[in-house]
């Protein structure tokens, strides 16, 4: 790289800019992540230049046209390390509900004039598509976890991967356990850590968006769901939803709903 | 229990924690919370569990209305002493590097507050005295740990209502504390209309002299020892047979991959159980990257992490994490601090999401025995 200091660059697609949004509230942190690196491409705020040759791509947003397949190609070639942020970059996100649907029909059934939407047929994740370096999940990720990210990457070293379910977070922050005391159909023993409990810790359950924590059980969690009076179907529902593309959750969601 | 015994009427518990207060202790004590017993900062008997009990099964817990007002006639919920001393998540050291280069390193030190903990369970205290051999009784004792406990006044209330889940008299750890090592500075237990109370140390000495007493009577006794009867009589028990080595016999049990077939592998039952001691350190460094924090969290062996060396996860799926919990709380931990891991308070039971009972898992490696 040509720079003095660090090339950054933040792409968008398919998404609702919440994981950009974790970068944008990181207050202080983010004045000085600013007198650190060159923040070449941040659309949201404010430098554009899509095409600059950068250290670090932060990618937010799955693929779901052809032009994203182009784009993200353009991207791989300009970054040395590839970062997706969120569960729609990193599983293809709510959006990626629609693989399950027959795209064409429910095009035509919404759209006036069905031709001008280009849409492919399945959002997708940017790893099906190119290389990817690192990858944080969430909906949305959190502060904290890009903070960490970026200060190893600077470091020259990969982030500690935290992959243990969020009942381990749960439990050191010394949260009522919502599954046990209170019946409420919580996802958190199948869920990556991340978000530090943030449903729990609130009183509600754990609805799956930071996606498939390591070695899952799956099965035994939708057994448990239906214990709690779930139905089949919501159960599907459970793990169909912000992380439908996150394969454990996807092979789980597909056998509870055929189950029926 | 050879310690002299006195009697307070009910209310008169106030006494007891205006007292400790007066003595400059920070007190912890039970109150509900999101529906369940937990542990939290007291200051009002008020705040206390009053008229409060609850149900437990394996992975289940409810809170009711009791008919009786007793203040402590309930079971344990998920914490008791552990994390008020083995902290969930702590700072250990700073690392900061200076503009010339020069890289400092400075201990964080906890908090050395006096905490006085009130109603902590016989099993509790049974389960103090083996985190206390882990973290002091070895060649290095943890300064962490070291402070807080010295910090602490335990004030142990008597069990008199052990839940479904409970096994803490075939343990040997329950239900009353039976403390030859006077590991609690006190101990109450609650009868119809008032507490019987006896000082185990010094520290505890001074708090019951600042209270105005009565001798206790037959009559009280009598009502302790009858209360003490009944909670022993516990329908869950160990297993008879030799649990320590029939375990090590069974590592190749076809039952450790059954039981895995329900295990979430969430850590839920280490988190829980007030003997678990694993944990992880963790380092983070500040965005500048001119200033690092080294931290210490509760871990699992049923986290991936626990048993990553190198490249290789050497137990990767759920069977082989259960086994090693079970198998490490029965039977190798008597190698290490000379009795079982387990003190029977049936908290892995109960806060176990899918309800894997640890007595029914014990069962299964018994062969012709059980």
């Amino acid at each position: 790289m040509s720079h003095n200091k660090p090339a950054i660059a933040v792409h968008k697609f398919s998404s609702c800019d919440g994981c950009q949004l974790a970068l944008l509230n990181l207050g202080e942190s983010l004045l000085t992540l600013s007198s650190m690196v060159d923040i070449l491409h941040f659309a949201e705020a404010g430098p554009v230049d899509e095409n600059a040759k950068v250290d670090i791509a932060i990618i937010e947003g799955s693929i779901s046209t052809t032009d994203d397949i182009e784009r993200i190609n353009r991207i791989r070639e300009n970054s040395t390390l590839v970062m997706t942020i969120g569960a729609c970059a990193t599983a293809g996100g709510l959006q990626a509900l629609r693989n399950m649907a027959n795209t064409q029909q429910w095009i035509a059934d919404i759209y006036a004039n069905p031709a001008v939407i280009k849409s492919l047929e399945k959002s997708t994740a940017i790893k099906k598509h190119i290389k990817v370096d690192l990858e944080l999940w969430g909906c949305p990720v959190s502060s904290r976890q890009i903070v960490s990210a970026i200060r190893a990457l600077l470091f020259g070293v990969l982030p500690e991967e935290q992959n243990d379910k969020v009942c381990m977070e749960c439990k050191r922050r010394q949260i009522v356990c919502v599954m046990v005391a209170k019946n409420e159909p919580c996802m958190g023993p199948v869920t990556r850590t991340g978000c530090g409990a943030l449903c729990p810790s609130v009183g509600r359950d754990c609805y799956g968006c930071y996606g498939p924590a390591e070695n899952p059980n799956t099965q035994a969690m939708a057994n448990r769901l239906e214990g709690l009076g779930l139905v089949k179907d919501e159960v599907a529902r459970r793990f169909l939803f912000i992380n439908s593309g996150a394969e454990a959750f996807h092979r789980q969601g597909v056998r509870s709903r055929e189950a029926e | 229990m050879n310690m002299e015994q006195y009697y307070f009427q009910t209310d008169q518990l106030q006494w007891l924690l205006d007292n400790l207060l007066d003595e400059g202790y920070r007190c912890v004590g039970p109150q509900v919370r999101d529906g369940a017993i937990m542990y939290d900062e007291l200051s009002r008997v008020e705040q206390l569990p009053r008229g409060m009990t609850e149900t437990q099964a394996p992975g289940s817990y409810s809170l009711k209305k009791h008919a009786s007002q007793k203040y402590f006639d309930w079971a344990n919920g998920p914490q008791a002493i552990k994390p008020l001393l083995f902290a969930p998540q702590e700072k250990l050291w700073q690392s900061a590097q200076a503009a010339d280069g020069q890289i400092s390193f400075n201990t964080a030190g906890p908090e050395l507050k006096p905490v006085a903990i009130i109603g902590a369970r016989a099993c509790d205290i049974a389960a103090m005295k083996l985190q206390d051999q882990h973290f002091l009784q070895q060649q290095y004792s943890d300064p962490f740990y070291k402070s807080r406990r010295e910090n602490l006044l335990i004030i142990a209330v008597n069990c008199g209502h052990p839940a479904a889940t409970c096994f803490c008299h075939s343990t040997g750890d329950g239900p009353f504390v039976e403390d030859d090592e006077a590991a609690a500075d006190m101990v109450l237990t609650e009868l119809e209309h008032g507490f019987l109370i006896a000082a185990y140390t010094d520290r505890g000495e001074k708090i019951l002299e600042g209270l105005a007493l009565d001798g206790c009577n037959q009559q009280h006794l009598d009502e302790s020892a009858s209360i003490k009867a009944r909670s022993s009589i516990q329908d869950k028990q160990l297993p008879q047979f030799d649990i320590r080595s029939s375990l090590l016999k069974e590592l190749d049990n076809k039952a450790w991959d059954s039981i895995a077939e329900t295990c979430l592998s969430c850590g839920n039952c280490t988190s829980v159980c007030p003997t678990c001691f694993c944990h992880s350190e963790n380092d983070v460094p500040e965005l500048d990257g001119k200033s690092s924090s080294h931290f210490r969290e509760w871990d699992s062996c049923f986290s991936q992490g626990h048993s990553y060396i190198h490249g290789i996860t050497i137990r990767s799926n759920t069977s082989q994490r259960y086994r090693q919990w079970l198998t490490h709380k029965f039977s190798t931990w008597h190698d290490q601090y000379g009795r079982s891991g387990c003190v029977g308070c049936g908290r892995c039971v109960t806060w176990c999401p899918v309800g894997i009972d640890v007595i029914e898992s014990l069962a299964k490696f018994g062969g012709d025995a059980s």
